[in-house]
């Protein structure tokens, strides 16, 4: 299967709501390849809901979703292939090894060698010693370095990261920058969700501030991201700038 | 490529499983539990009652079947695995059969020990047709997973799942009990009759085909939000 | 409401009114006297009973192909009519059994699929309330399975054991018989298709005001 590609993920205008909740608001944006961008803002803001979105996992009630020329209209097994998705939930199998679960997601995502791509995985992430012991031996940080590297098993265009750097230490989360980085390096598109200001300091290409499921602001190459959030979340309701509806 | 991923997915399941045993233990020995009870309200001075040892092997495949799907899938909720094979570009009917065959495998795993069990506890003749029993038997508990999978794999998503799966599963899988304990029942006669096992065994093969083809031909939209 | 709702309601309460008068004045069976007049009803609530399920199951489908949520809301008005209906043919059928067959229940082919499709529409409201969110979907599966199923309880309830009166009788009754049955049955009809559009209604107006609520907040 080959999978789609893209140099540009486009979100225009969309929507979604549960029930009379409106989780996620008109909200517009673009990125192309070899940029991270980072969704920013307080719990309940959304931005789980429009990395489901962006994942295929949820439909948007209103508006479309582009990946290069393809439509999130049409979700397939060639555009999943093109996503890769870090969520909140590690997405392993505690009672495998680190191995066992890479090789198991490589074989699903048809990476031609399976056992290769694990063993190079695990590298990655720096556990090459650990590759045959239980992923519910490992810490938190541990963990976190090898669903990472499950997400990406498949080289994916698209990465899209729920709150990646909960529960990490100083060093890992450093780590885990400096592997986004290099992902930006290699064309990938990068789209994370956090709220530790902090990590995200100086990583970003660019920032949306989202709250109430709506986009407050967008910020071209952010620094000084904490003053600049406690600015944008000050501002009342009414002075909100992007993509308002009727 | 349809194999491969349902390959991937069983290993998976029975790695998972072999490591922890947790649900071939617990469900056996809920099974167990379940011809213990039965034992204490139909046993008579003594005596068992005529053809009891059928319905009371399904009655435990059932209960114990439940049990079995609702931890098999509360298993891919812990860290949304489930989720992860969904996002995963591999044919999702391709999952549903693997998750399928690795419930059924663990079932007739149990069903190796229940049926010594119940055969020694009720004096019941079970496997005087070993062959005619283990046909019956799988084809019960395929067309019984085969609902139960589909509906477990939904359940996952929604409130009150422990409660709902059982609510669901049983007034559907009614015929899978009736001609499971009547095709078991008539396997105990002294002399069988051809007839009656070949007309259940038929309807159990038409209740697996029908259903196996609805859950595939489902599976897709039901797990899309 | 379409205009054709509140005289329909007037006309199905005269109905409703008139019926018993018929049925009072239909000729005494011989066998089975005065019980006899619950056929009557049983029939006709058994015929509708069926008729909510096909419904049901039809408009699960289209949703579930089709995602229109309005076949969504016509399954689940239908599925509460099943629950209606059904519990009056299984409350009125063991009534006529005791007398005709001397118990209250046979486990006969028709009163056992009866029973197990009357389970399936109480397991999709179950469903439906305590599913939470995304239980729509699930439950127009559970429709669609149950729909599959009846040929299967009915084959395996049937070479289980069988005793009902067969659906033969009806078309040879006398008049005097059938004339109140049809009425009955017709004044059951218009009452089906008044509760399911007003529980239907009652489903668009909710889907309206949710609308109409994420217009406020976006």
């Amino acid at each position: 299967m080959t999978a789609v590609d893209f140099d540009e993920l486009k979100v225009d205008d969309v929507s979604r709501h549960f029930g009379r909740r409106r989780a996620i608001s008109h909200v517009s944006f673009s990125v192309t390849r070899g940029s991270l961008l980072g969704l920013l803002g307080p719990n309940g803001a959304g931005k789980s809901t429009l990395l489901a979105m962006l994942a295929t996992l949820l439909r948007p009630s209103a508006g479309r979703i582009r990946y290069g020329a393809h439509d999130s209209a049409t979700p397939g097994s060639a555009l999943r292939s093109a996503i890769g998705v870090l969520g909140h939930d590690l997405f392993l199998y505690p009672e495998l090894t680190a191995g066992e679960n890479l090789e198991f997601f490589a074989g699903l995502y048809a990476v031609a060698d399976p056992r290769a791509s694990a063993i190079e995985a695990l590298q990655l992430a720096g556990l090459a010693d650990r590759a045959d012991d239980a992923v519910s031996s490992f810490s938190r940080g541990m963990r976190q370095r090898v669903a990472l590297e499950r997400a990406l098993i498949h080289r994916p265009r698209l990465l899209l990261l729920d709150e990646p750097f909960t529960g990490l230490d100083d060093a890992s989360g450093a780590a885990l920058t400096a592997r986004l980085r290099a992902l930006r390096e290699t064309g990938a598109i990068v789209v994370l969700a956090t709220h530790d200001l902090d990590l995200a300091e100086g990583l970003l290409d660019r920032a949306i501030f989202l709250r109430d499921g709506r986009m407050l602001d967008t910020v071209e190459r952010p620094d000084g991201l904490r003053s600049t959030y406690r600015g944008v979340m000050s501002r009342p309701h009414a002075t909100t700038v992007a993509g308002r509806g009727a | 490529m349809f194999a491969r991923v349902v390959w991937l997915v069983l290993r998976k399941d029975l790695m998972v499983e072999v490591r922890s045993l947790e649900i071939a233990y617990t469900t056996l020995f809920f099974a167990v539990s379940c011809v213990l009870v039965f034992a204490f309200a139909l046993v008579q001075e003594g005596r068992p009652p005529e053809d009891g040892a059928a319905g009371i092997l399904w009655i435990s495949i059932a209960f114990a079947g439940t049990l079995a799907l609702g931890r098999a899938f509360e298993r891919e909720r812990q860290s949304e695995t489930l989720r992860a094979l969904m996002l995963a570009p591999a044919a999702r009917p391709a999952i549903y059969v693997g998750k399928l065959l690795g419930i059924v495998a663990l079932l007739v795993a149990g069903e190796m020990v229940l049926v010594p069990l119940i055969a020694l506890l009720f004096q019941a003749p079970l496997l005087a047709r070993p062959v005619w029993l283990a046909v019956i038997l799988v084809t019960g508990t395929v067309g019984f997973a085969a609902v139960g999978t589909l509906f477990a794999a939904m359940l996952v998503r929604a409130r009150s799942r422990d409660v709902l799966l059982p609510v669901l599963l049983y007034p559907i899988t009614v015929p899978v009990i009736i001609a499971g304990v009547r095709a078991t029942a008539a396997l105990l006669q002294p002399d069988v009759d051809g007839e009656i096992l070949r007309f259940w065994f038929a309807l159990l093969v038409c209740f697996d085909v029908v259903f196996v083809t609805l859950a595939l031909w489902t599976f897709e939209p039901l797990m899309t939000d | 409401m379409p205009k054709w709702f509140t005289p329909a309601v007037a006309l199905c309460g005269l109905m409703l009114a008139i019926s018993p008068f018929l049925i009072a004045n239909a000729p005494y069976e011989s066998t089975m006297g005065l019980v006899q007049k619950i056929f009557y009803v049983h029939l006709p609530s058994a015929w509708m009973f069926l008729l909510a399920a096909i419904v049901c199951g039809v408009a699960s489908l289209r949703f579930l192909f089709r995602g229109d949520p309005r076949h969504d809301r016509l399954a689940w008005a239908a599925a509460e009519l099943v629950v209606l209906f059904g519990i009056v043919t299984l409350v009125t059928g063991p009534l006529w059994a005791r007398k005709a067959w001397g118990v209250w229940w046979q486990w006969d082919v028709r009163l056992t699929a009866s029973l197990i499709g009357w389970m399936v529409s109480v397991a999709y409201l179950l469903l439906r309330k305590y599913g939470g969110p995304g239980s729509d979907k699930l439950a127009a599966g559970l429709a669609l399975f149950g729909m599959a199923n009846v040929p299967f309880i009915y084959v395996s309830v049937n070479y289980w054991r069988t005793i009902h009166p067969t659906t033969s009788v009806v078309p040879t009754l006398p008049t005097s018989f059938g004339l109140p049955l049809w009425f009955s049955a017709v004044t059951f009809l218009l009452l089906f298709v008044l509760l399911l559009r007003a529980r239907v209604r009652l489903e668009e107006q909710r889907a309206q005001l949710d609308a109409l609520y994420l217009s406020v907040d976006g």
